[in-house]
């Protein structure tokens, strides 16, 4: 197996996921399988090759550092889960 | 000729001349959204009541001569693209009950123009998938046949163009997601170059690869709707600056001289059926007999680019759907005590199984101790695989291929292994990792009647070249006037 299930529940973790024992042994198949695949790509030189992380190349995007209207306060929350007195509210992080 | 199937071009000069309304050309599309929508399944939601305000606007400006050529045409938009108030969903629980503080950039512009937004478009969950199949809401199913999918994950839009449930419509793309479905719904589509049409507003799937295109019932609709949706937006920070051609006015039809270009690797291709390659062959004649002239070229790394795509979509993806996480919108998990389990339930019922597949894969190819192996190497790939585009284009001004190795599949025939609708994606992955524009055109039909489409890629910002070569293919063929028979009312 490509991915081992103690990773799975690992990259699960760091991805803020949470999995049953079932879900763990899908996943496993399913992405060793698709890991085994891009295996391939370990066949092409690419020393010396630079990474491409932008489609068209183009320069850094700059603009003036001027005040502009922006959300309102209520049209931010109004998609909260749960606001309280303005803000986003969370469940209880330190007791 | 029934209003809900005329086209974008024929329904402006009715309006303009005022022999139909805005108000009777919405009416008979919601009508017909009434009617297919329960064979189809293309919407998420349908916005009738403001489409109706919005039409009679539309007839106050055209009667004041103030119409442009969008005015009073009923588009749709798929579920990902930011409409102000208007629930986008991106066809996720997640999502389920988000109304957008505003409007994406393109929302603007068609709303700007005048068009009329009847309703938002299903998808595959956050535009990953290629069948439809997995949106959290219903399948969308193909209104050429009901017991296939319509492709995806623009499926919603395309089927609802091919069902006349709208005029034209606007999917997005991140390695096919406009040309596939098009291509199996028997409908024009185009993925533009990477930077023409803002993303602001756009839900992020993969930021390096997402652009929003037009999906339409013939090649004069597909620039129209180019037109009015590209160009700078200071808002989206990788658009690109340059003048939007007039790429309505640019379709003559001639393509005497053009070299298209006939990649020597997609010959090698396993699984392309025989309807779809024996349409390719007669495309071919139709453009030689023409005066194009065809030119063997080589783009050897092909077979590296679903590897490469498969890493890096799901990275960029990991990273982009980070921000669910119960907290500023969308959904939140209603039992968990403590912050992290908060996060970590929401994350788990909130996101359907292909969206986590994706975001495991991204988080682990992204991971220490990974990140060389994987991430870069495919960032290194893309690389070699925009290089090879690159030395095309110096013998070649297009290239043709199909778009998709088989007509539309049966719903739930591939549900069970993402590796095998992942490899069906090997002709349109290379134009999102490359940034080249590319459409979809009709180009035949398989012996069961399902249409089969034309895939031309082009240099970067010649939108026009690809426009103009499938606006003469269609003028000669003329598939794009066969209308799928969708049953009214089905149950």
């Amino acid at each position: 197996m490509k991915i081992s299930k103690e990773e799975v529940l690992h990259v699960a973790h760091l991805a803020r996921l949470s999995m049953d024992e079932t879900d763990v042994e899908t996943f496993s198949g399913q992405i060793g399988g698709i890991l085994e695949y891009v295996e391939k790509l370990g066949g092409i030189d690419t020393s010396g090759v630079p990474p491409t992380s932008h489609a068209v190349e183009m320069a850094n995007a700059l603009r003036s550092d001027e005040t502009t209207r922006h959300l309102e306060n209520q049209d931010a929350l109004a998609n909260a889960p749960e606001a309280e007195d303005g803000y986003f509210a969370v469940p209880k992080v330190i007791e | 000729m029934k209003l809900h199937e005329l086209t974008i071009h024929e329904a402006a000069r009715l309006l303009k001349t005022r022999e139909i309304s805005a108000a009777e050309l919405t009416d008979a599309v919601l009508e017909r959204i009434t009617q297919a929508e329960p064979a189809v399944d293309a919407y998420i939601t349908v916005t009738a009541d403001t489409a109706r305000i919005c039409a009679q606007s539309a007839d106050q400006a055209i009667r004041r001569g103030e119409a442009g050529v969008l005015t009073g045409i009923p588009m749709a938009i798929k579920d990902l693209i930011c409409t102000r108030d208007i629930p986008t969903t991106c066809a996720s629980r997640m999502l389920e009950n988000f109304r957008p503080p505003y409007d994406a950039t393109v929302t603007e512009k068609l709303n700007a123009d005048g068009a009329v937004l009847v309703g938002k478009l299903n998808m595959d969950e956050f535009a990953m998938g290629s069948s439809t199949e997995n949106s959290a809401f219903k399948p969308t199913r193909n209104p050429w046949d009901r017991n296939r999918v319509p492709g995806g994950s623009s499926g919603g839009s395309a089927a609802a163009v091919a069902a006349d449930m709208c005029l034209g419509a606007l999917g997005s793309d991140t390695g096919g997601s406009i040309r596939q479905p098009a291509s199996h719904c028997g409908v024009v589509g185009i993925k533009p170059t990477y930077g023409r049409v803002s993303r602001f507003g756009l839900v992020a799937f993969a930021s390096s690869l997402d652009q929003i295109g037009p999906l339409a019932k013939d090649v004069t609709d597909a620039a129209i709707l180019l037109n009015a949706i590209s160009g700078y937006d200071p808002r989206d920070s990788t658009s690109v600056n340059l003048p939007v051609p007039d790429y309505a006015a640019a379709l003559t039809g001639d393509i005497k001289g053009l070299k298209i270009g006939i990649p020597k690797e997609h010959h090698a291709t396993d699984g392309v059926s025989e309807p779809v390659s024996g349409a390719i062959e007669k495309a071919m004649t139709e453009f030689r007999e023409a005066g194009a002239e065809f030119i063997d070229i080589s783009l050897p790394h092909t077979d590296y680019a679903v590897a490469a795509y498969y890493l890096i979509a799901p990275a960029e993806a990991s990273s982009n759907l980070a921000r669910y996480d119960g907290v500023k919108y969308g959904f939140r998990d209603p039992q968990s005590p403590g912050l992290l389990d908060m996060y970590k339930n929401t994350r788990s019922r909130g996101f359907g199984p292909e969206v986590q597949r994706r975001i495991l894969l991204g988080t682990y190819a992204l991971s220490a101790g990974y990140y060389d192996a994987y991430y870069k190497k495919a960032s290194q790939v893309r690389t070699l695989i925009k290089e090879d585009f690159k030395k095309a284009f110096t013998t070649c001004d297009l290239i043709l291929s199909p778009v998709a190795p088989t007509p539309a599949f049966k719903i739930g025939e591939n549900v069970d292994d993402p590796l095998k609708m992942y490899l069906s994606d090997i002709f349109t992955l290379s134009a999102n990792l490359a940034g080249i524009p590319a459409l979809s055109v009709p180009c035949g039909f398989s012996p069961e009647g399902l249409p089969i489409g034309l895939q031309l890629t082009g240099n970067y910002f010649d939108e026009q070249a690809l426009l103009n070569a499938a606006y003469f293919f269609e003028q000669h063929t003329q598939f794009h006037r066969h209308r799928a028979n969708v049953p009214d009312n089905a149950g």
